[in-house]
């Protein structure tokens, strides 16, 4: 049995269905990202297994306790850091880690406390009001509070938007080392950079699972090879490139093209000539691995047969 | 349920406020502030009324008639006028309420045994202001005219007799002062809207911020959630409340008469009320600026209109003496004046606490219901 098993799991706010029949088999001491655009779903599914929200339907098992009946008992062995900041600003931090502790019926707190200060290099800052936190600190602050009661399994809900990169490399150690400890954490992101650095990603877009698997065979599901190419006029080059029926897909990044292919040498050159016909040269091209974000954006492209204006959009 | 887990909940929220000085004074020292404010301005007591006087007469006779009105405090004789024209502008000036005008013959007829007509005549803008001084100044001239009919039957010597000796006796607030009947529904009226608002803006605040959900993981039950900010804002309102006698007797020399224990009966079971119409405001409201608004209404309209506090419920149309039973304030009003000002015991007003009971186990149910189910 896995630690968490989540079956059918469904939320709707009056007609928008939020997540829809999820499936998540969660295992012990693995780090699981949940990765996908805004609105896909993954804070509704965070606040249901954490117990705040109510599902519309389905259900889900949390260290064998049932979510819909044994939630309070969940309770004692999770910890759940929400997207915005929510601990008090106008408690130092010493005095909000004594609040959650206390709250999570943890009375003898004070060593534990002094680690988890130590462990998040917050001690000099302890008399500090949690409002005249940098950014980074607040939530690091906020990870020990979630931290404070041993639990089994955290849930964070992306911890690490709107952090600076040095803090942010701070944050990804801590959680390294937590995940030495045996602590299972489930962090949502939508940095995919990120999600490559978890032991098993699941892809959710639309509030359901596109794809769950570590991110090295996730990269390997997608059929073919992605050439990089830098030329002018990038957004007609790419439009005129989906039109044809030479390519699987593109994808626009801004400065440069990732063309799926199904053979890169032998399309390449069909590629060059198209664009070269519609006035278009090519500055560059390199054959790369498939990132997750090429593998996301084709699944998503697949999945809805949206423009691909619309998919940078989303995201 | 446990005390240990309450504990941390009214140890933050007291770290809270006593951090935030802004809000601290405003629910200790603004309830007691506001009392000396509208019970100095909201004043019904008719004293000191500016009078003109149009003597035509100037005889010794009329100087003793108008001395009945100048030894009183209800009337300040400022002025003396020499003919009409000068009542006009006075009274036009709003610097007379009152113009007397006693006629060239005043003490002759008097003495003759005839009648003398003298004219007031009354600034009627005010109509409170003016129907009581009517009520003072026809008991004045009444009694003068009395002892005139006494001094001339003893003059012919026959005895005379009051048919009917008029002396009401006035239980409870003998001097009539406005300030004994005010002060009880002040006291009301104050604790009310701080219990109400103080409450809801607490837990829409922590909504706001997130810190509701925080809470909802751990292993704190909603209801001691609920328990802990009830009971510190209980606290900081009973608080409140000692201030506001304390004010009401330095200034107003409103004293306790009957047992401050029922008294605080009766405060603490209205101000539970009072919290508990603050966290059902709080269940309905997802920001500060909506909740404050719908605090602040649900709180002082009804509290100021419907509770007898200014206005007598008695007189009021049937319709709206029915819809006043939905503010407790109305029942709280009646058990504070009955102790405050009456000193009688709680045989007289039991029935009032029983509805203040129903009114406070009503809202506390149904906001605790509403916030046990999760948030959305």
């Amino acid at each position: 049995m896995s630690l968490i098993e989540v079956r059918e799991l469904t939320r709707r706010f009056d007609d928008i269905v939020a997540v829809d029949h999820l499936q998540l088999f969660i295992e012990e001491g693995e780090m699981f990202g949940i990765v996908g655009p805004d609105g896909a779903g993954k804070s509704t599914t965070f606040r249901m297994l954490c117990g705040i929200l109510t599902p519309t339907a389905g259900n889900a098992t949390i260290l064998g306790y049932d979510l819909l009946r044994e939630s309070r008992k969940i309770n004692k062995h999770i910890g759940y850091l929400s997207q915005r900041f929510s601990l008090y600003g106008d408690l130092t931090i010493d005095e909000n880690i004594e609040f959650f502790a206390e709250i999570n019926d943890v009375y003898n707190f004070k060593n534990r406390r002094e680690e988890l200060l130590e462990f998040t290099r917050l001690t000099p800052f302890r008399k500090r009001l949690a409002d005249q936190l940098s950014g980074g600190m607040k939530q690091k602050l906020a990870l020990a509070c979630t931290l404070i009661h041993h639990p089994k399994i955290i849930f964070l809900d992306e911890p690490t938007t709107g952090v600076d990169p040095v803090s942010r490399r701070d944050f990804w150690k801590i959680l390294s080392a937590l995940l030495e400890s045996k602590i299972t954490i489930v962090m949502s992101t939508p940095y995919l950079d990120e999600a490559e650095r978890c032991g098993r990603v699941a892809l959710i877009n639309k509030g359901s699972c596109m794809a769950v698997d570590t991110p090295l065979q996730i990269k390997k599901m997608m059929k073919g090879d992605v050439i990089e190419i830098v030329c002018d006029n990038i957004r007609s080059a790419g439009k005129g490139l989906k039109e044809s029926n030479l390519v699987l897909g593109v994808q626009t990044f801004g400065d440069r093209l990732n063309v799926i292919v199904e053979n890169a040498e032998h399309d390449f050159a069909l590629i060059e000539k198209h664009l070269k016909k519609t006035g278009i040269g090519i500055t560059d091209h390199r054959c790369v691995a498939p990132s997750l974000e090429n593998v996301f954006i084709s699944l998503m492209s697949r999945e809805a047969k949206n423009s691909l204006e619309t998919i940078r959009d989303i995201e | 349920m446990t005390f240990k887990r309450i504990k941390p909940v009214v140890k933050k929220e007291f770290l809270q406020i006593l951090r935030d000085k802004r809000s601290l004074s405003v629910l200790l020292v603004f309830p007691a502030l506001l009392i000396m404010v509208v019970g100095f301005a909201l004043n019904f007591d008719v004293k000191h009324i500016p009078m003109a006087v149009f003597d035509q007469d100037k005889s010794s006779q009329s100087r003793e008639f108008i001395r009945n009105f100048s030894n009183t405090e209800y009337f300040d004789v400022k002025y003396y006028i020499g003919g009409y024209d000068e009542v006009d502008e006075l009274l036009n000036n709003d610097n007379a309420r009152i113009a007397l005008v006693i006629p060239p013959d005043f003490s002759k007829s008097l003495s003759l045994g005839r009648n003398a007509n003298i004219q007031i005549i009354i600034d009627g803008s005010n109509a409170n202001t003016a129907t009581t001084a009517i009520g003072y100044m026809s008991v004045i001239v009444q009694t003068y005219s009395q002892r005139i009919i006494e001094q001339t039957f003893q003059r012919v010597g026959v005895k005379m007799f009051l048919p009917i000796d008029f002396r009401p006796k006035i239980w409870y607030n003998p001097e009539l002062s406005s300030a004994k009947f005010l002060i009880p529904g002040l006291i009301g009226f104050i604790l009310m809207i701080s219990a109400v608002i103080s409450t809801s803006l607490s837990v829409v605040r922590e909504k706001e911020r997130g810190t509701m959900e925080q809470m909802m993981v751990s292993s704190l039950h909603t209801v001691e959630i609920i328990i802990g900010k009830t009971l510190t804002y209980l606290f900081i309102a009973l608080l409140a409340s000692v201030f506001v006698l304390v004010v009401g007797f330095v200034f107003f020399d409103v004293a306790v008469r009957g047992s401050i224990f029922w008294l605080y009966v009766g405060i603490f079971i209205f101000l539970l009320g009072g919290l508990g119409q603050g966290l059902l405001i709080s269940t309905i409201t997802q920001n500060q600026q909506v909740a404050f608004m719908l605090a602040v209404l649900s709180s002082l309209l009804p509290t100021f209109l419907l509770s007898g506090f200014v206005f007598p419920i008695r007189s009021m149309p049937i319709m709206l003496q029915i819809i006043s039973n939905v503010t407790p304030a109305k029942f709280f009003l009646i058990v504070v004046r009955s102790v405050i000002v009456k000193g009688v015991g709680v045989e007289a007003f039991w029935d009032q606490l029983i509805y203040m009971i129903i009114f406070m186990v009503l809202m506390i149910t149904i906001s605790s219901v509403r916030l046990m189910r999760k948030v959305n």
